[in-house]
C-alpha cells in the first residue's frame, strides 16, 4: 500500500518531484538535488523523515530488553535524552535494520527505525518482547523533520525562539522534550542540526515556519549524497540480513565489553570475529572520470570486492563510494573498478569523505 | 513541455536534428534531462565509430543513475560535443543546445521513421 506522510501536500506545493521510496510517496528533490546538497553543507536544509517509524518502549524491563535486542549496549546511556546508534541483528549476525534509540529513563526509551523495514522490525521486536515486561507502541501519530547544516540550529531557533532554552544545551546525540515535541541533536548528513518529532497534525505548520526561517526543503536525493559523503551506511544497500556489522564498517556499534550480556547475534559475531580474515568496509574515491555505482566490481591485489553505495559527491566534485573489499585492503591502496567495459582507477580511503563542510580525503 | 516542432524524436527520449550537410545531431530531450536530474558525467562515442540503429552508444550519468543513449539511426559518428563533456550540467540548462554527438546516417531516408513532436509528446506524457 502506498503511503503519504503528513507533509505530502507541502511537498507538492513546493514542486517536489515525488517518487516511490519503500512504498512511501516522497520528494526526491524540489528542482536540483545538487543545490539542495550544497544548502545543507553551507547553510541549512530540511528533510521530511516522517516515513521512518518512532516506537516508544516502556515497562519495568525496558533496559534488559534492549540489552538483549540490540548489538550496541544501552547501559551506556545514563543521561536523559542521550541516544545510541545500533544494529538490530538476527541470531546469525545478519542485520535486520539499523536504528537510533533514545534513553529517557530505564523504563522509557524511544526507538526510530527505517521506513522500509518498520513492519518487519516491529514484528521482530514484539516476538522478542514476549519474555520481558515491556510494551512497544508505534507512533504513526508523529511527523519527523531533520533540519541540518551549519546554520540549522540558528534558523530553527529563529522559527521557534521559545525552544532555544530547552535545545541549546543539547550535545550531539542528545534529545530533549519540548511541550509535545522531541528535539534531538542528531542527523544523517555529517552536519550539525536537529531531528524533531512533532504531532502529525502540527507538521505542515511547523514546516512552513522553518521555510520562512530560510531553511531549504531537500529531497531524498540530497539526503543520499550527504550521508554517503559523511560515510554513513544505508540499510538495504550497505548492509542487510545477508551481511554482518563486522564486515559493514559497523564494528564500533557492536559492544562485546560486558561479558555477561547476551545479545541476539552475539555468538555468531564472536565466532566470525575469532575466525579472522574479515572483509574490509572502506571508501573509494574515483581518480578517473565517471560515476561509481552500487554493485560494480572492485579489482584489488587481494581479490575482488563490490561497491555497496556509489554516487557523485557534490562537495568533492568527483565520484565516491562505499565498498566491501577483501581483508588486507587498506586506506591508501590503489584499486580498479569495472564500469561498463572499462576499468577505472580509484583510491581506497577511510569512509568519511566530508564532515562539517570540509573534505577529509 | 518543451518539445521543439522542428526536431525528430525517439521512444527512448533522444532528439534528432537534420543538418544542412546531411548529418544529424543527437541529444536528449528536456523531458529526459528533467527526469534524470543533475547530470554530472557524459560518456560520448568517438568519431569514426559505426553504430547500428538502437545500439547503446553513449551514457548520460546523473547523480541519481546512469542512463544509456541509443543510436536513433545507423551510421558513422562524425563528431561529439567536447564542450558538453567538460560541462555536463549544460544538458540540464538547455537540453536542445547541449547536443551529444553527430552521425552521418547510412540511410538518410530513415529519418522519416522517427517520431514527430506531436507523437513524442504522447510518449513523454505516458
Amino acid at each position: 500500500m502506498i503511503q503519504r506522510t503528513p507533509l505530502y501536500d507541502s511537498h507538492l506545493a513546493a514542486h517536489g518531484r515525488i517518487v516511490n521510496f519503500a512504498d512511501w510517496e516522497m520528494p526526491i528533490n524540489y528542482g536540483s538535488q545538487i543545490e539542495e546538497h550544497h544548502a545543507v553543507r553551507q547553510d541549512a536544509g530540511m528533510f521530511d523523515v516522517s516515513h521512518m517509524l518512532a516506537i516508544d518502549l516502556t515497562g519495568g524491563e525496558s533496559q534488559a530488553f534492549l540489552r538483549h535486542l540490540l548489538a550496541n549496549d544501552v547501559a551506556k546511556l545514563t543521561v536523559p535524552g542521550k541516544a545510541l546508534y545500533s544494529c538490530l541483528l538476527q541470531e546469525d549476525g545478519g542485520v535486520i535494520d539499523d536504528l537510533i534509540v533514545y534513553f529517557f529513563t530505564p523504563t522509557h526509551y524511544r526507538i526510530v527505525v527505517n521506513a522500509g523495514t518498520a513492519e518487519k522490525d516491529l514484528g521482530w521486536m514484539q516476538l522478542q518482547a514476549a519474555d520481558f515486561a515491556v510494551s512497544l507502541k508505534p507512533r504513526r501519530d508523529l511527523a519527523m523533520i531533520a533540519v541540518q547544516g551549519p546554520q540549522a540550529r540558528e534558523r530553527f531557533w529563529t522559527a521557534f525562539p521559545a525552544s532555544r532554552v530547552t535545545s541549546e544545551a543539547l550535545v550531539p546525540f542528545q534529545a530533549a522534550e519540548w511541550n509535545d515535541w522531541l528535539i534531538a541533536r542528531t542527523g544523517y548528513t555529517g552536519e550539525d542540526g536537529f531531528e524533531i518529532a512533532v504531532p502529525a497534525t502540527a507538521a505542515a505548520a511547523v514546516w512552513e515556519k522553518l521555510v520562512a526561517a530560510g531553511i531549504r526543503p531537500c529531497g531524498l536525493g540530497a539526503r543520499d549524497t550527504l550521508r554517503l559523503e559523511a560515510g554513513m551506511n544505508l540499510y538495504g544497500q550497505d548492509m542487510d540480513e545477508t551481511q554482518n556489522p563486522l564486515e559493514s564498517g559497523l564494528t564500533w556499534t557492536v559492544d562485546f565489553k560486558d561479558a555477561s550480556r547476551d545479545f541476539i547475534g552475539k555468538s555468531a559475531l564472536a565466532g566470525r570475529r575469532d575466525a579472522g580474515n574479515l572483509r574490509s568496509f572502506l571508501g573509494l574515491v574515483l581518480l578517473d572520470k565517471g560515476v561509481l555505482r552500487a554493485h560494480q566490481k572492485v579489482v584489488t591485489a587481494q581479490g575482488a570486492g563490490e561497491i555497496t553505495s556509489g554516487s557523485f559527491s557534490p562537495t568533492l566534485n568527483q565520484s565516491i563510494a562505499l565498498a566491501r573489499l577483501p581483508g588486507g585492503v587498506a586506506a591508501g591502496d590503489l584499486v580498479e573498478v569495472a564500469v561498463r567495459d572499462k576499468l577505472l582507477r580509484a583510491k581506497v580511503v577511510k569512509p568519511t569523505f566530508v564532515r562539517h563542510g570540509k573534505s577529509l580525503i | 513541455m518543451n518539445i521543439p516542432a522542428d526536431l525528430k524524436y525517439t521512444q527512448s527520449h533522444e532528439w534528432v536534428k537534420q543538418e544542412a550537410d546531411g548529418t544529424v545531431t543527437i541529444g536528449i530531450t528536456d523531458h529526459a534531462q528533467e527526469a534524470l536530474g543533475d547530470i554530472v558525467f557524459l560518456e560520448l562515442p568517438e568519431p569514426g565509430l559505426m553504430v547500428k540503429v538502437g545500439e547503446e552508444c553513449a551514457v548520460v550519468e546523473s547523480v541519481k543513475a546512469a542512463s544509456d543513449i541509443y543510436a536513433p539511426l545507423a551510421g558513422e559518428v562524425v563528431a561529439r560535443n567536447e564542450d558538453a563533456m567538460g560541462a555536463p550540467e549544460s544538458v540540464n540548462q538547455d537540453a536542445y543546445a547541449a547536443w551529444l554527438f553527430r552521425l552521418k546516417p547510412a540511410n538518410p531516408a530513415d529519418l522519416s521513421l522517427l517520431l514527430d513532436a506531436a507523437a513524442y509528446e504522447k510518449v513523454a506524457t505516458e
